[in-house]
């Protein structure tokens, strides 16, 4: 692949064709497209506008607890002894995840676009949970997709869905993950195409939903790059973010990505690693194609199928991207790099000892990495770490990893 | 460049009839008992054969169609694999025209230009795909235009009539018109609404329009085919080949001869149409 040459701003994509260099797009069935323009066109009106701006800013306050806090994590810095790790705190959010801040923004555009149900799809659950919430905030019908083998690893978020009154209907095609339950989906909305808003939860899927998904998450970032210059005085040495579809990543790297010093890394799920098929690292062992209306790296065979990959945390269990990070990617501006199973699984049990907070595995991933590279690092250096859930939907999995019954 | 889809459709013209056009999964449930469903349908009066290209992710089809792709591909087939089935038919049949009906990502991992290529050597004269709107026209309708192989492009109930120019811009072969809003496989759409729209699309095109998506019997196929160029049947013809599989995809019967069975009655449906139009 040629490599693009160096923008000038790395933060000016997508083009009015929805690509950022030859990823993005809109590749989807003839019935989507005008609902696709539609949204396009309603999205355009409001990202500017101070009413929908402020309106979103007073519920993100007041409703989901913004800002989240920037926390020295002080013990896990202790414990490595290298660079100061923080942790933006998106797990304390409410709902327990980054996944609210793109479910408001969204639903508020759906209400304006006077939309009578919303669809969502999920892979851990958090943004199921996230949609049911807002749904139930504002009065919608909600149906969320979710892969039945998901149903069965997230059972306490499948739950919650159902306590707030969305209807969970359980995809059993493929491996029955996150890419599935996004096939499902556009099932329904190819279906529904009349009053149906389709909620997508990651930074993916055909233009211009990586775009809208990217500025309503670019919160994070936005105020972590705030934070630490309120607390430290200076921008990150790094950042670090977990990658599966990749909105906690894309919100954390966005407002950095123009700031040369800083070194941005995304994680993404190694697996049993990546020698094998049992990994979700699409830009480090897949290639370009085109699934979901996007065209992205991907976990393809030589025929152009598409795998299903794993990984230990259902949120990153997806063969694909979003278009940004791929671009990103190739531009090189963008680290990506694999954590296994195991060591997520080391950084969830460590972050919980040290630091008394239980990570989401996503998270983990993240938190990994750091584990890795902080002891190198000098003592003033700092490095930031999005903490973009909690992980009490994932205890259950954990247990069975440890061999534990709950 | 005339294809043979265009020869055909202006013969059925002068005859007074629309089409059957006939999907089946190419490959499904393994490459020979494809092979043989594939020479079954001329032979029981299907004019166009549309062979599916499985896909692990077909986000725009019904359950059947999913199965059929999933079938044909644990049975190893590939994009290669279609196109020597197209090959391999037109050994014994230079008419029926082939259309090749799927999703991007594996004409795109094959490479389009070798895809065109070997296309137009293996006999293929028209594609479908149906996750390229005009909006991406260069990725591949563009160059299978240069290259003389038909783009057929979806019309759509959301397709408006301002859009409608734009879908029909770059179409060539015929214009396939998706009764409904929905996934294959789904129920028939009020028919007096297919009509209406059928005539909506002849009023700014001189191409042919066939209409697909839930139509499944004979009777149904009359009556779409009483205003329409061309009636698509796919879900139902798949359906046939999996009524005869057992639990372990043991054949129970002959597929071929399943299927021929369906496309003869669907044929005398299509053939009865213009009498349903009179009517």
């Amino acid at each position: 692949m040629n490599k693009p040459a160096t923008p000038n701003s790395f933060r000016t994509g997508p083009d009015e064709q929805g690509m950022f260099g030859i990823f993005g797009g809109r590749f989807v069935a003839e019935t989507l497209m005008p609902l696709i323009l539609d949204l396009e066109k309603n999205w355009n009106e409001v990202k500017n506008d101070p009413d929908f701006r402020a309106e979103l800013t007073d519920l993100s306050t007041h409703y989901a607890g913004r800002p989240s806090k920037l926390y020295f994590a002080e013990g896990l810095t202790r414990h490595l002894g290298g660079a100061k790790v923080y942790f933006k705190r998106e797990d304390l959010n409410h709902t327990g995840s980054h996944k609210i801040n793109n479910c408001l923004g969204q639903i508020l555009l759906a209400k304006r676009m006077g939309k009578k149900r919303i669809i969502a799809e999920t892979g851990a659950g958090q943004h199921g949970v996230a949609s049911a919430t807002v749904a139930a905030r504002f009065g919608f019908p909600c149906v969320v997709y979710m892969g039945a083998t998901d149903v069965a690893r997230q059972s306490p978020n499948v739950f919650r869905m159902k306590l707030l009154g969305a209807e969970v209907r359980p995809v059993t095609a493929g491996h029955g993950t996150l890419k599935d339950a996004m096939n499902e989906a556009l099932r329904d909305w190819v279906t529904n195409v009349e009053d149906t808003y389709y909620l997508i939860g990651t930074a993916a899927g055909p233009h211009p939903y990586p775009e809208l998904v990217r500025d309503f998450q670019s919160v994070i970032g936005t105020e972590a790059r705030a934070q630490i210059l309120e607390q430290e005085g200076r921008l990150p040495d790094t950042i670090i973010a977990a990658v599966g579809g990749g909105s906690n990543a894309i919100g954390m790297f966005h407002p950095f990505l123009d700031d040369k010093e800083v070194r941005i890394i995304g994680i993404e799920a190694g697996g049993r690693g990546l020698d094998g098929i049992e990994h979700c690292a699409s830009m480090n062992a897949g290639s370009p194609g085109v699934l979901h209306g996007n065209r992205t790296y991907l976990l393809q065979n030589a025929d152009g199928q598409i795998m299903d990959g794993h990984s230990i945390s259902a949120g990153l269990d997806y063969p694909g991207v979003g278009p940004e990070h791929s671009w990103l990617r190739d531009s090189g501006r963008v680290e990506y790099v694999p954590i296994l199973d195991d060591e997520a699984l080391e950084a969830f049990k460590l972050t919980t000892r040290v630091e008394g907070i239980i990570p989401a595995l996503e998270s983990a991933h993240a938190i990994a990495h750091a584990v890795k590279i902080v002891p190198a690092m000098d003592k003033d250096q700092i490095v930031i770490v999005n903490l973009s859930g909690r992980g009490d939907k994932d205890v259950h999995t954990v247990a069975s990893m440890l061999g534990m019954e709950i | 460049m005339v294809t043979r889809i265009d020869r055909r459709m202006a013969k059925l013209r002068n005859e007074g009839r629309p089409a059957l056009v006939t999907y089946f999964m190419g490959g499904d449930p393994d490459y020979d008992t494809s092979l043989s469903i594939m020479k079954a349908l001329p032979k029981a009066g299907a004019d166009v054969i549309e062979m599916g290209m499985p896909f692990s992710d077909p986000m725009a089809d019904g359950p059947a169609i999913q199965a059929a792709g999933l079938r044909a591909l644990k049975g190893g087939q590939t994009l290669v694999k279609t196109l020597k089935l197209a090959s391999d038919f037109r050994a014994g049949d230079d008419e029926t025209p082939i259309v090749l009906m799927g999703y991007y990502n594996p004409i795109y991992i094959y490479g389009v230009d070798r895809f065109l290529k070997d296309a137009i050597a293996s006999g293929i004269d028209g594609l479908i795909v149906v996750d390229l709107p005009p909006e991406m026209d260069e990725e591949l309708c563009i160059p299978a235009l240069k290259a003389g192989i038909n783009f057929i492009r979806l019309a759509t109930p959301t397709t408006d009539d301002k859009r409608l120019l734009k879908v029909l811009q770059n179409t060539s072969g015929f214009v396939y018109y998706v009764s409904m809003t929905g996934i294959t496989g789904s129920a028939l759409a009020d028919t007096g609404k297919v009509a209406t729209a059928v005539q909506r699309i002849k009023g700014h095109t001189n191409l042919p329009v066939c209409v697909g998506f839930g139509v499944k019997t004979a009777e149904q196929a009359r009556v779409i085919g009483a205003n329409a160029d061309g009636v698509v049947v796919g879900t139902a013809i798949v359906n046939a080949v999996a009524n005869v599989l057992g639990p372990k995809g043991e054949k129970t019967a002959d597929p071929a001869e399943a299927v021929a069975t369906l496309v003869s009655g669907l044929a005398q449906g299509v053939r009865s149409a213009r009498l349903a139009a009179a009517e």
